[in-house]
């Protein structure tokens, strides 16, 4: 028997690549793309500890809160056109993420639609339980036990793929490994195995091409002179053609702003990776190093050529902890010295908060315009900018101590330097992040349904 | 010259280690950038944010390397003090390093 050879192109489209980002190009491509998937993705390293919060004041919140707006926006088009939707908008609560997008289907009039919501990221209780050391620190767990907000693990794509097999029209997530929100429905479309190593390589490749939406469509890469990129402002998200053997062209709707070109697709591929050759992703350990990116006409460029090796046997948890305070002020210079008034400013402020008895644990004194940035450079030594901002901040143990740190640069009006202006202020609880590795078995993911 | 002149770069954030990568605008200049981009040649042009080791990984197929910058993130962009958490303008920084015409 012959094999007849799968012709198929998968259309996955991004239509975020962060919780805050821009909604119209995600309506846009569920429009004009000619899409199978619309793909959202919400989630940053701290946002799911900030939603956890949310949810615990609130059982039915916990969610993205842009995922109403969002919805809302694009339910009407992407069911007219067949669009489904993956997203980890789910955050701390996929299963209200899920109601409340059945909701807001029903308040549209569309019916019918099969909503899933995956779940057993949530791994605080074991974490918790077990005998964890942080990657980044050592210390251990159980030292900071009392301070913990949450603790999330990077799901994989299986537990998407069995939702996409049961039919969901919409699938909502919790943590799941970014590419992984990409990798599920090539995995449902093309039926891979979940062990053919080179084609989830080459599917991770897919999934990180993408999962930044504009930043590899001129997003995040003009610099005019040397890098133009054509009406950023209308700055149209990607979509990825796939075929059977894994490989894509990445391309964008014709009409829409910006550009995808061999060098948006490079430096979005190297972006927030370590060791190319071992990429560690739940689904696979991706191989970068043999990848090729060629413009096969303009706007599209192919890239092929990501391979792998098995999966490791832990998945990544980020646990969320609070941890100080943070206070900070800002004040600005202008004219004639006004680099020698801002330094005298730092040095009033440091002696002030010594005098006041605020204690901190880290202080830090910046001029911005001169060395904020990059700390001490060849630039910053020569620099006389015509205006300049001093900027003081500090982590404290208590909140009234943050206050502080921006009162005395406040003082700086009446008692400081002369000419200063624009006084700002700040204070914020701070949610840290580190990471465990936990093996496989602890976690048990899944998905369940919630009709429309 | 400036590396501005021959490369294109942008930055990454994980934990407390940033990445940022190089990548030639013509694939005929990665030899030479191999040599001028030495891995302490970037450290030290980057000593007051890099606290920890630079190690370069090379992506020949793409003409590109990508260098990791260990502990340099302030402790981490969620609990950074740093104005630029994420070490996201770091790119820049890079590509004002001087270096010689291939020429």
């Amino acid at each position: 028997m012959n094999a007849i050879p799968d012709e198929r192109r998968v259309r996955l489209g991004a239509g975020a690549g962060y919780s805050g980002d821009r909604i119209e190009p995600a309506v846009e491509l569920a429009q004009y793309g000619a899409l199978d998937y619309l793909i959202f993705e919400c989630l940053a390293e701290r946002t799911i500890a900030i939603a956890q919060q949310a949810r615990r004041l609130d059982s039915e919140l916990g969610y993205d809160p842009l995922l109403e707006a969002r919805m809302r926006a694009v339910l009407p088009v992407a069911v007219k056109n067949g669009v489904r939707i993956i997203s980890n908008m789910g955050a701390a609560n996929p299963r209200a993420a899920a109601l409340k997008t059945a909701q807001i289907a029903r308040e549209l009039g569309l019916s019918g639609l099969k909503i899933a919501a995956v779940t057993g990221d949530d791994v605080l209780d074991v974490v918790r339980q077990g005998d964890f050391k942080f990657e980044e620190s050592g210390e251990s767990v159980a030292s900071i036990d009392t301070r913990i907000v949450s603790a999330n693990a990077y799901l994989g794509a299986a537990p998407i793929v069995e939702a996409l097999a049961n039919g969901a029209d919409i699938v909502l997530t919790g943590r799941v490994a970014d590419p992984s929100l990409f990798v599920a429905p090539l995995i449902h479309e093309f039926g891979w195995k979940m062990d053919d190593w080179a084609m989830l390589g080459q599917a991770t490749v897919v999934g990180h091409l993408l999962e930044c939406a504009g930043q590899v469509t001129g997003g995040y890469f003009a610099d005019p002179g040397f890098k133009d990129v054509p009406n950023l402002a209308r700055l149209g998200f990607p979509i990825g053609e796939v075929s059977a053997d894994g490989s894509v062209v990445i391309t964008k709707v014709q009409h829409a702003g910006g550009r995808v070109t061999e060098a948006t697709c490079k430096e979005q591929l190297i972006y927030e990776i370590h060791d190319p050759q071992r990429y560690l992703q739940p689904d696979v350990v991706a191989d970068f190093t043999q990848i090729q990116v060629v413009e096969e006409s303009d706007n599209r460029i192919r890239v092929s050529g990501g391979r792998g090796t098995p999966r490791t046997d832990t998945l990544k948890v980020s646990v969320a902890y609070v941890d100080g305070f943070i206070g900070e002020g800002q004040i600005s210079y202008a004219g004639p010295g006004a680099v020698a008034r801002a330094r005298l400013a730092l040095d009033i402020v440091r002696a002030r908060l010594t005098i006041m008895g605020v204690a901190t644990r880290e202080l830090r004194f910046d001029l911005i315009g001169i060395d904020a940035l990059h700390g001490e450079t060849a630039g910053a030594r020569n620099a006389q900018p015509y205006e300049v901002r001093a900027r003081v901040v500090g982590r404290t143990d208590s909140m009234a101590q943050a206050i502080q740190i921006g009162n005395e640069v406040e003082t700086l009006y009446t008692n400081g330097p002369a000419g200063g202006g624009g006084v700002t202020k700040t204070t914020r609880e701070v949610i840290a992040v580190q990471s465990v590795l936990l093996p496989r078995a602890h976690t048990m993911p899944t998905f369940e349904f919630v009709e429309a | 010259m400036k590396l501005r002149e021959l490369a294109h770069s942008r930055t990454g954030d994980k934990g407390n280690t940033l990445n940022v990568s190089v990548i030639c605008y013509d694939a005929r200049h990665y030899d030479h950038l191999r040599e001028q981009l030495t891995p302490e040649r970037v450290k030290a042009h980057l000593s007051d944010v890099v606290r920890g080791d630079v190690v370069r990984y090379e992506l020949p197929n793409l003409a590109a390397f990508n260098f990791v910058l260990g502990k340099a993130l302030g402790g981490g962009v969620t609990r950074s003090l740093a104005l630029d958490a994420h070490g996201k303008s770091l790119s820049s920084a890079l590509m004002d390093l001087d270096i010689l015409d291939p020429r």
